[in-house]
């Protein structure tokens, strides 16, 4: 049997959640393709080919892919699906865009952000903004499912794949992409980094959330992350939401910093491996999942910990 | 030109679920439910296209047993101006919600339809992709914002990292994001005026559409909680600890 991983990329690199896809993929004693669609995919394509277990590398280059549209995508992944029995990418915006088209297309359940992969076409997800679990069984003969990339081994390097082109069929007519806008940041990127340092709405303003929590950001390379009251109240940009409507991240450290840890954000980052809350309320449930949890005013012991951390 | 709006019931976002003692499935028997957020965000959007002059009538449509009147009711108070119930009590999943509204859209031929970019208690977010594929139409997910231009739809889509605009030609299908707007609130004599609308049901059988689940539930749980930490009295114990674990170098 054949497993297909779709990529997700920025142009110029592959993200780091493919490497898990691939990693979850393998739980398939299975040979595993990776589909790469873009503009000048070749360096991308000669990144992938290096990943152990990847069998092909299937490119799609075309001018017209430079932006990647769902109707786009979803053309090419159900062009080439009957060759395979599993159909997967990690649970981002961007497959969530795509791979829903592709089930419908295909006739097939989706199956979104599976958290553990259990054979026989059954696999664990979460539900209710992850305070329930539901194991399900598919009937499908594809499974199109996205993958929880936390949960899953990152697959090693050292592969030696085959490279094959493929045709991209004409663009889509019905969607013009128009333009985009990327925060231009020096920090890492929020779903992958290995510290991420949250602000909640007991920031007060925009102005207090980039005082407090820059500074510690810097020196510790970290990403910064946000609730969703946050977001909503102006004081971080949509793309730092944290939640479940928002990025899930699992990195080595989370600080939430004034965050009273509502289910929908704890979903975002209750994977994390050390977290650590400040908070002025004793009784805020983000003390609930907090490793080490510090009743204080934000404003005085966030510079605290600034100041006495080294400069990295 | 005509909106379609879908309105999913779920139970209320401030309530915590849990599972059944068998484990079977989730205990929402008694729950206080309502409309699915995102789908609200889809209402009010619909409601202010229609307050600019760009939408001539508004229909929502809500899918379960007759207890879902109650999330019509909701959209009628809103606004909207007719409401459509497609009755069944069978279970119900994305594809197959997908199946009934396209047959709710080749009936009603609207030049928009706005769903919610998922739902609160399943989590799927597939139901609106998935609408459009059947339908053949360029799809918006994730919008935060909505602007109609001659026969297309300028949306600002929130993705992973920042935001990104499409031009999608009608008729076409957008899923809402929570910031595409904030709903307004329901006056109570609005809602006493709902109360008096009808409410055309429809069947599954009357639509011909084969909504069999594609995945069985084996069984539900609550995930493993966090073990429980510790709470420090100072930062320096917090530094302390963090050093000990290995976390920062300090």
């Amino acid at each position: 049997m054949s497993v297909l991983v779709l990529a997700e990329h920025n142009g110029q690199q592959l993200n780091a959640s493919v490497y898990q896809a691939i990693g979850a993929a393998q739980t398939w004693a299975a040979s595993v393709d990776l589909l790469i669609v873009g503009k000048a995919t070749e360096a991308l394509a000669q990144q992938a080919a290096s990943i152990a277990g990847v069998q092909r590398v299937l490119s799609v280059d075309a001018a017209h892919l430079e932006h990647l549209l769902a109707e786009d995508v979803a053309n090419i992944v159900v062009g080439i699906a009957s060759n395979y029995q599993v159909i997967l990418a990690a649970h981002s915006s961007f497959s969530r865009n795509i791979l829903p088209r592709v089930a419908a297309l295909l006739d097939v359940a989706m199956i979104a952000d599976v958290l553990q992969i259990k054979g026989d076409n059954t696999y664990t997800r979460s539900i209710y903004a992850g305070s329930v679990h539901a194991m399900v069984q598919s009937i499908d003969t594809i499974q199109v499912l996205t993958v929880h990339a936390s949960n899953f081994t990152v697959a090693a390097q050292g592969g030696n794949a085959e490279i094959v082109p493929l045709a991209a069929p004409d663009a889509t007519t019905k969607t013009r992409w128009l333009s985009e806008e990327h925060s231009h940041s020096d920090r890492p990127a929020l779903s992958s980094a290995k510290v991420v340092i949250s602000g909640g709405r007991s920031l007060g303003s925009a102005e207090k959330f980039e005082q407090l929590l820059s500074p510690l950001a810097d020196k510790l390379g970290a990403a910064l992350g946000a609730t969703r009251a946050a977001v909503d109240a102006g004081y971080a940009p949509n793309e730092l939401q944290v939640g479940q409507t928002g990025v899930v991240v699992a990195p080595n450290l989370y600080f939430a910093i004034g965050i009273s840890g509502a289910i929908q954000h704890l979903y975002g980052m209750k994977d994390s491996k050390v977290v650590i809350a400040i908070n002025q309320d004793p009784d805020a449930p983000i003390f609930q999942v907090a490793d080490y949890g510090l009743v204080a005013d934000l404003f005085e012991a966030v510079p605290e910990i600034t100041d006495s951390i080294a400069s990295k | 030109m005509k909106l379609l709006v879908a309105v999913k019931r779920v139970v209320d976002y401030n309530i915590k679920v849990h599972v059944k003692k068998d484990g079977s499935d989730v205990d929402i028997a008694g729950v206080k439910m309502g409309a699915n957020p995102f789908d609200e965000n889809a209402i009010e959007e619909a409601l202010r296209l229609k307050e600019k002059g760009l939408v001539s009538e508004i229909v929502a449509v809500s899918i379960g047993s007759a207890a879902n009147q109650d999330v019509l009711r909701h959209a009628l108070a809103m606004g909207v101006d007719r409401s459509i119930l497609i009755e069944t009590d069978s279970l119900l999943q994305p594809l197959g919600v997908a199946k009934l509204l396209k047959a709710v859209v080749e009936l009603e031929k609207p030049a928009l339809i706005l769903l919610g970019k998922q739902a609160i208690d399943s989590d799927a977010g597939q139901t609106g992709q998935m609408l459009a594929a059947l339908l053949a139409y360029g799809q918006g997910t994730f919008v935060s914002s909505i602007t109609i231009e001659n026969s297309e739809v300028i949306v600002t889509r929130e993705v992973d990292g920042g935001t990104e605009t499409l031009a999608i030609t009608l008729p076409a299908v957008l899923t809402a994001d929570l910031r595409l707007n904030e709903p307004r609130f329901v006056k109570l004599p609005n809602l006493m005026m709902a109360r008096k609308k009808p409410i055309q049901t429809i069947t599954v059988t009357e639509l011909g559409v084969d909504i069999t689940p594609h995945l069985n539930l084996i069984s539900v749980s609550e995930p493993p909680a966090r073990k429980p930490g510790i709470k420090v009295s100072s930062v320096q114990e917090l530094l302390q600890k963090l050093n000990d674990v290995g976390g920062i170098t300090l």
